[in-house]
C-alpha cells in the first residue's frame, strides 16, 4: 500500500534498525508482492526522473544527489535499511532486483548531470588533459649498446655469426698474429695499456688490454676452418688521454669473412649493402686506399653524409662524406700466423693462402653513435649521467 | 705534412691536370689531400699519408705517384740538382754502388776518412767536405718555398738539409768540420757516454744507441738528432755533409729510448731509400755552395755495407701472377677484371721492373729502392688495386656457405637487460679500472686482482674486480650534479686473478639513489632497499630455480644490517644493500645509495624460466584479513612459514598488505609492529563453505598467536 508521505517523521523506536531519530523519506511498504513492488518502484522512478529533469543547475543537482544518494537520509540508503531488512525472506530477491535497477538508473543519471555541470565547483569532473600522465619510468637502452646491436644485426641478417673474445689479451692475439711484428712502428698507432709484471714472459705471452676487436678474428680461425663469417662486437682500450672525441675505453664492431674466392669487390659490395641496410638505401659508399698491418689491400670507407645527403653541411665538414670504417683483404701473413699456431695446437693448417682469401672490416661504435645522435662529448657515454641517458628513452 | 704543387710540378713538366683534380686523384689512391690552400704560384696541400708510405711523404714522392696515375714522365733527381759532383771516391755509380768496401774501413786517401764500425746498423754512409763557406740566411728557391710552406728558416746550410728532406725525404746532416777530430766512425755508443743534442738536452747513451762519432767523441745520435757541439753556426767555415742509411729497428729503439721523435727518426725507422743517400748529399752540396759559397773538396765518400745493400736496394725480385691479382681483387666496373696490361703499366710506372717468368701472366718483379714496404706478391697486388682506383671495382656479394652459430647466452643477456629496463633501470658503462683502495673494499681478496703496468691514472691502477665501485662513481657523478633520482645498471666484465693469469667473468651491478617512496609495507627510509630487492626478485624470477634471501656474509661495502644476499637454488647469486656510511662519506654522497652486485656469469649459464600455466579455478576466492601486533623479532619469513605449515591446500597465498610501526609507541607498543595479513582461500574443485573458512581462519589466528602475535580487535 503506497502512501504518499514523503519526508514523514517517525520515531526511531518504531523501527528497530535505527538507533536515533531520523527522517524517513520513503513510502511505507507493507505489500511485498511482485505487482505491489512494480507499482512502488515505477512511482519512485518517475518521481526521480521528474526531479532530475528540473535539476538544471549545480545546486539542484547536489540537492537531488543528497535526496537520493545521501549517506544518512538518502532515499536509496533508507530503502536498503528499512525495506530490504524488513522484507520477508521470499521477497528479498524480487525487491533486491528492483532496488538495484533503480539504483543503476539514478547513478547513470547522476553521472550524466555531473558531467554537464561538474560537481560543486564545476571543474573536478572535467579533466585537465594537459596535465602529465602517470607512467612507470622506463629504463633506457644505452646508446652504445643499442648502436652495437643494430650494427651486429645487419651482419647477422647477411649470414654472420656473432663472436666474442676476452678484453685482456696476449700480445700474440692482439699484435703478433695480426702482422704487427715486435718493435714495428705500426704498434705506435695503438697506444696500449699493459698489465703489470709482464717483463719476465716471452713477448707473445704478455698480457695487455686489447686495442681492437681483431684478436677475435685469430681466435675464431684457430677454432674454425673456413668458411668463416663472423661479426665481433666488443669493448677495447687504448692509452689515450680523454678529450671530447677520445676515450681510453671505446667500442668496436669487427667483421671477418673468409672462404674460397672472396674478393676485394665482395668486400666493397658487402659493406655497401651493410651501410645501406644500417643508414638507409640512399646512402652511398666510397673506398680509399689505407693501411692496416693485418689487411692488404686496405681501405677507408666513407659514406655519403646522412644529414645532408651529400650536399655538404656542418656535420660532414662540408665535404658531403663521412669517414666511417676501415677494412681490407686479410693479409696472407695473418693466415700464415693462424696456420702456424694451428700446427702448434695440433690442428690442420687449413688457411692455405693459395686457396683461401677473405676480408675484414671494423668500425668505431662510439663514433657512429655520436654522429647518429649528435653527441659532442664521448665522455657522456661513460658517465652514467641520467640527464644524458634520459634523452634516449 | 705540407706539399707545394709548384714544387711537385717542377718534377712533372707534363702534368696534365689542375691542382683540384690532382688533389682528388691522389686522394683516391691513398695519397690523401686533406686540405687545399691557395699560395703564390699554386696550392699548398695538407697531406694525410698512411704510415707505411714514408716514400711519398715528400715532394718527389708525391710527384712519383702522380706520374704513375697519369702515365707522365718524371724528371730524374739527377736533373734536379742531385747529379754527381766530382768523380765518386770509389764507387762509379752513386745510385747503385757497384762495389762496396769489403771491410767497412776508411775509404781511399783523397776522401774524408769514414769508418762504419756497426755494420749491422748502418748500411750506407756518404760524406762530403765543403770548405770556405759563409753562413748566412737562405735566399732564392729555398726562401720562397719555405715561406709558402710555413717552414722555419734557420741558416742557409741547415735550411738546405731541410730542403733536401722536403724534396726527396732523405734526412741529411751538416757538421761543422772543424769540430770533428779525426775521421768519422759510425759505431755503437759506449754505455754511459754523454752527448748534448741540438735540442739542448744532454743524453746519457746506452750500448744499443748508434752514434756518428769522430775519433774522440760522439757527434750525433745517428738517425735521430745531431749534436750541439758540432752543429753549424754563423761562425762555421768548413762543413761535412752526411747522408746515410740506418737500420730501422735500431733507430726506432733509440728514438723511443730517448723520447725523441724527429723527422729523421720517423723516416729511418720505416725504412729510408738506400739509393737516395748519395743523391741527397749531392743535392745538399750543390745548394750549399750556391747559397754560401765555398769549395767542394775531394770526392763523395760513399761507404756501403754489401750485406745491407743485398737486403734493401739489391733485394730479390718478387714472383707475381696475374691470376693471383684477379683472385684477390675480383670484379671491375668495366667487367673485364684486372688484365696483364694493367698490371704491367701501373707497376712499371711505380718504379718496378717486370720480366716475364715462364708462363704467360707471371712476372719476376724487381722492386724500387724507395719502396721497402713492398716485400711480397700481395704488396704488389695492393699497388695494382690502388693505382687502378678502388672506385673502379664493382660491388659484388660473396655466395653464402656455412651456417650461423648463435651465442650461448644471447637470450639470458637480453632477459637481464629487458627486465631491468622495464623496472626503470637505465644501462650505463663505467670505467674498466679502479683504485687499489676500491678493489680492497669491493673485491674479494681471495680471488686476487690485477694491476696495470701503465695505468691511466693513480685512481685506475687495477682492473676492476667488481662493477660496484664503478656504479658508486656513476651515482656520485649524478648526485654531484644535483640529479636527485638515479636508477642504473651495468653489464660488463670483471677481472680477478693475478698479473700472471687474468680471469674474466660477466658481472652485473645495480645502483639506485633518491626517489624512494613509502608503501603500505615499507617506510620511506627503507623504500630504496626494497625497490632494489624487488628488481633483483623480478630479475631472478626470469631464470629457472628457487630464489631465497638472507642477510648472511654481507660484503664490507654494505652498511651493517642494511643489506641482503640472494641465493638461487641455495647458491649465492647477488649481494645488495646500502653503501656503508664510511664509504658514502668518503665519496661525499649526500643521499643514501643502494647498490647491488649480481653474478651474471652464473645467470648467463642458467636456462630462462619456461612458464607452465596452471588451470584457473572456476570457483570464487575468499579473502580474509588478519590484523596482528608482533614483536619486532618476528620476521615475515617466520609468519609465512607458520601459515604454510598449516597445510591448508586451499590457502592460495598469504601476504602482508600493511605494516605499521609507531616510533612514539602509542598506536603500537614500542618494539612491536602491527601487520595486516591477507590470506586467500580458493579451491579448484568446489565452492568453499563458511564452516571451512571459519575453521581455517581459526587456525591462522592460532598460528599467528603462537608466533607471539596479538590479534587486534
Amino acid at each position: 500500500m503506497l502512501q504518499d508521505v514523503p519526508k514523514a517523521v517517525i520515531e526511531s523506536g518504531s523501527l528497530q534498525f535505527f538507533q536515533r531519530r531520523l527522517f524517513l523519506a520513503i513510502p511505507e511498504l507493507t505489500d511485498y508482492s511482485e505487482s505491489s513492488l512494480d507499482r512502488v518502484f515505477a512511482q519512485l522512478e518517475s518521481e526521480f526522473l521528474k526531479r532530475a529533469q528540473s535539476a538544471i543547475d549545480p545546486d539542484a543537482v547536489e540537492a537531488l544527489r543528497l535526496e537520493w544518494l545521501g549517506r544518512k537520509q538518502g532515499r536509496l540508503g533508507q530503502m536498503s535499511a528499512v525495506w530490504l531488512k524488513a522484507a520477508p525472506v521470499e521477497a528479498k530477491k524480487s525487491l533486491g532486483v528492483r532496488f538495484n535497477r533503480l539504483k543503476a538508473l539514478i547513478e547513470a543519471e547522476r553521472g550524466a548531470t555531473d558531467e554537464m555541470f561538474g560537481l560543486h565547483d564545476g571543474s573536478t569532473r572535467s579533466l585537465d588533459v594537459s596535465l602529465p600522465g602517470i607512467a612507470r619510468r622506463l629504463g633506457v637502452e644505452h646508446p652504445l649498446v643499442k648502436t652495437m646491436a643494430e650494427i651486429v644485426s645487419v651482419f647477422q641478417r647477411m649470414g654472420y655469426s656473432v663472436g666474442l673474445g676476452p678484453e685482456v689479451e696476449t700480445d700474440f692475439y692482439n699484435f703478433e698474429a695480426l702482422n704487427f711484428p715486435p718493435n714495428h712502428p705500426a704498434r705506435d698507432t695503438q697506444d696500449t695499456l699493459v698489465v703489470a709484471e709482464q717483463d719476465g714472459k716471452p713477448l707473445r705471452e704478455r698480457l695487455l688490454m686489447r686495442t681492437h676487436t681483431s684478436p677475435v678474428q685469430i681466435r675464431t680461425m684457430l677454432e674454425q676452418a673456413p668458411p668463416v663469417r663472423i661479426v665481433i662486437p666488443g669493448k677495447v682500450h687504448r692509452n689515450d688521454a680523454a678529450d671530447a672525441t677520445h676515450s681510453p675505453v671505446f667500442h668496436q664492431v669487427e667483421g671477418l669473412c673468409v672462404g674460397t674466392d672472396i674478393t676485394f669487390s665482395d668486400l666493397k659490395g658487402t659493406l655497401d649493402h651493410a651501410m645501406k641496410a644500417f643508414f638507409g638505401s640512399a646512402v652511398k659508399t666510397r673506398f680509399f686506399p689505407s693501411f692496416f698491418p693485418f689487411t692488404e689491400p686496405s681501405a677507408d670507407v666513407q659514406i655519403s653524409c646522412i644529414f645532408c645527403g651529400g650536399k655538404g653541411c656542418r656535420k660532414c665538414k662540408h665535404s658531403g662524406w663521412i669517414e666511417l670504417l676501415g677494412c681490407g683483404m686479410v693479409d696472407p701473413a695473418v693466415f700464415e700466423a693462424v696456420n702456424q699456431r694451428r700446427i702448434e695446437l695440433g690442428r690442420e693448417p687449413v688457411y692455405d693462402t693459395r686457396k683461401v682469401s677473405g676480408f675484414a672490416f671494423g668500425m668505431g661504435v662510439d663514433r657512429i653513435a655520436m654522429m647518429k645522435y649528435g653527441i659532442s662529448d664521448i665522455g657522456l657515454l661513460y658517465s652514467g649521467d641520467m640527464r644524458f641517458l634520459g634523452q634516449f628513452g | 705534412m705540407n706539399i707545394l704543387t709548384k714544387w711537385v710540378r717542377s718534377y712533372l713538366p707534363e702534368l696534365p691536370v689542375d691542382d683540384r683534380q690532382l688533389a682528388e686523384d691522389l686522394t683516391l689512391r691513398g695519397i690523401a689531400v686533406e686540405g687545399e690552400f691557395v699560395v703564390d704560384g699554386g696550392s699548398r696541400f695538407e697531406m694525410d699519408i698512411t704510415t707505411n708510405r714514408v716514400d711519398a711523404m715528400n715532394h718527389y714522392g708525391v710527384a712519383r705517384e702522380a706520374a704513375a696515375i697519369y702515365g707522365v714522365a718524371l724528371k730524374p733527381l739527377e736533373k734536379c740538382g742531385a747529379a754527381a759532383i766530382n768523380p765518386p771516391s770509389q764507387n762509379r755509380d752513386a745510385q747503385h754502388p757497384a762495389k762496396a768496401d769489403p771491410f767497412g774501413m776508411t775509404t781511399n786517401e783523397d776522401g774524408f776518412p769514414v769508418q762504419i764500425e756497426a755494420r749491422d746498423l748502418c748500411g750506407r754512409f756518404t760524406a762530403r767536405v765543403i770548405r770556405g763557406v759563409k753562413v748566412g740566411a737562405s735566399t732564392g728557391l729555398v726562401a720562397e718555398y719555405f715561406e709558402a710552406l710555413g717552414q722555419k728558416q734557420i741558416s742557409a746550410p741547415v735550411d738546405v738539409t731541410n730542403f733536401a728532406w722536403l724534396a726527396m725525404g732523405q734526412p741529411t746532416h751538416a757538421f761543422d768540420l772543424d769540430k770533428i777530430e779525426g775521421g768519422i766512425v759510425v759505431r755503437r755508443a759506449r754505455a754511459g757516454e754523454r752527448l748534448q743534442l741540438l735540442d739542448g738536452t744532454e743524453r746519457t747513451l746506452v750500448g744499443d744507441d748508434l752514434v756518428v762519432a769522430d775519433e774522440k767523441k760522439p757527434l750525433a745520435l745517428a738517425g735521430v738528432m745531431g749534436g750541439w757541439d758540432s752543429r753549424v753556426t754563423d761562425e762555421t767555415k768548413n762543413i761535412l755533409i752526411e747522408a746515410a742509411w740506418f737500420d730501422p729497428a735500431a733507430i726506432r729503439a733509440s728514438s723511443r729510448r730517448h723520447g725523441l721523435h724527429t723527422d729523421a727518426s720517423h723516416r729511418f725507422e720505416r725504412g729510408a731509400d738506400f739509393a737516395a743517400a748519395a743523391l741527397a748529399n749531392n743535392l745538399v752540396t750543390r745548394m750549399i755552395v750556391k747559397q754560401c759559397g765555398g769549395d767542394v773538396v775531394g770526392p763523395l765518400v760513399d761507404v756501403v755495407v754489401a750485406e745491407v745493400a743485398a737486403k734493401t736496394v739489391d733485394r730479390a725480385a718478387i714472383r707475381l701472377s696475374v691470376s693471383e691479382v684477379r683472385r684477390h681483387l675480383g670484379a671491375t666496373l668495366d667487367g673485364k677484371g684486372i688484365s696483364a696490361e694493367v698490371v704491367e703499366r701501373f707497376l712499371t710506372a711505380l718504379g718496378c721492373t717486370l720480366s716475364p717468368a715462364g708462363d704467360a701472366g707471371v712476372y719476376d718483379v724487381t722492386l724500387p729502392s724507395w719502396r721497402l714496404d713492398l716485400e711480397r706478391e700481395i704488396d704488389l697486388i695492393e699497388e695494382v688495386a690502388r693505382v687502378f682506383g678502388y672506385d673502379k671495382f664493382a660491388n659484388t656479394l660473396p655466395t653464402f656457405t656455412g651456417s650461423v652459430i648463435e651465442l650461448a647466452h644471447v637470450e639470458q643477456e637480453r632477459a637481464i637487460r629487458e627486465t631491468l629496463r622495464a623496472l626503470g633501470f637505465s644501462e650505463a658503462i663505467s670505467s674498466t679500472f679502479v683504485a687499489a683502495g676500491e678493489a680492497e673494499l669491493f673485491g674479494r681478496a681471495k680471488s686476487g686482482w690485477v694491476a696495470m703496468g701503465n695505468p691511466l691514472s693513480a685512481e685506475a691502477g687495477l682492473l676492476r674486480p667488481s662493477l660496484v665501485p664503478g656504479m658508486a662513481t656513476l651515482l656520485a657523478h649524478n648526485l654531484h650534479r644535483d640529479v636527485g633520482e638515479v636508477r642504473l645498471f651495468e653489464l660488463g666484465t670483471v677481472f680477478t686473478g693475478s698479473t700472471a693469469k687474468v680471469d674474466e667473468a660477466a658481472g652485473l651491478a645495480i645502483g639506485a639513489t633518491g626517489g624512494a617512496v613509502a608503501t603500505a609495507l615499507h617506510g620511506a627510509n627503507d623504500g630504496l632497499f626494497y625497490e632494489v630487492k624487488g628488481a633483483i626478485e623480478a630479475l631472478l624470477a626470469k631464470f629457472s630455480g628457487t630464489v631465497t634471501f638472507d642477510a648472511r656474509e654481507p660484503p664490507a661495502w654494505i652498511e651493517a644490517g642494511r643489506g641482503a644476499r640472494a641465493l638461487l637454488d641455495g647458491a649465492p647469486v647477488a649481494w645488495f644493500g646500502e653503501l656503508s656510511s664510511a664509504e658514502a662519506q668518503r665519496r661525499k654522497l649526500r643521499l643514501t645509495c643502494v647498490l647491488g652486485e649480481v653474478s651474471s656469469a652464473l645467470l648467463l649459464k642458467r636456462p630462462l624460466r619456461s612458464p607452465v600455466v596452471r588451470e584457473l579455478s572456476r570457483f570464487q576466492a575468499v579473502e580474509r584479513d588478519f590484523s596482528f601486533v608482533f614483536p619486532n623479532d618476528v620476521r615475515w619469513e617466520s609468519i609465512a612459514a607458520a601459515l604454510a605449515g598449516l597445510g591448508i591446500d586451499a590457502m592460495q597465498r598469504a601476504s602482508p598488505v600493511e605494516i605499521f610501526r609507531d616510533a612514539k609507541g602509542k598506536a603500537v607498543a614500542a618494539g612491536h609492529y602491527s601487520a595486516l595479513v591477507r590470506v586467500v582461500f580458493q579451491s579448484d574443485e568446489r565452492t568453499l563453505t563458511d564452516e571451512e573458512i571459519g575453521d581455517w581462519s581459526g587456525s591462522v589466528v592460532r598460528a599467528l598467536t603462537e608466533l607471539g602475535g596479538t590479534q587486534r580487535v
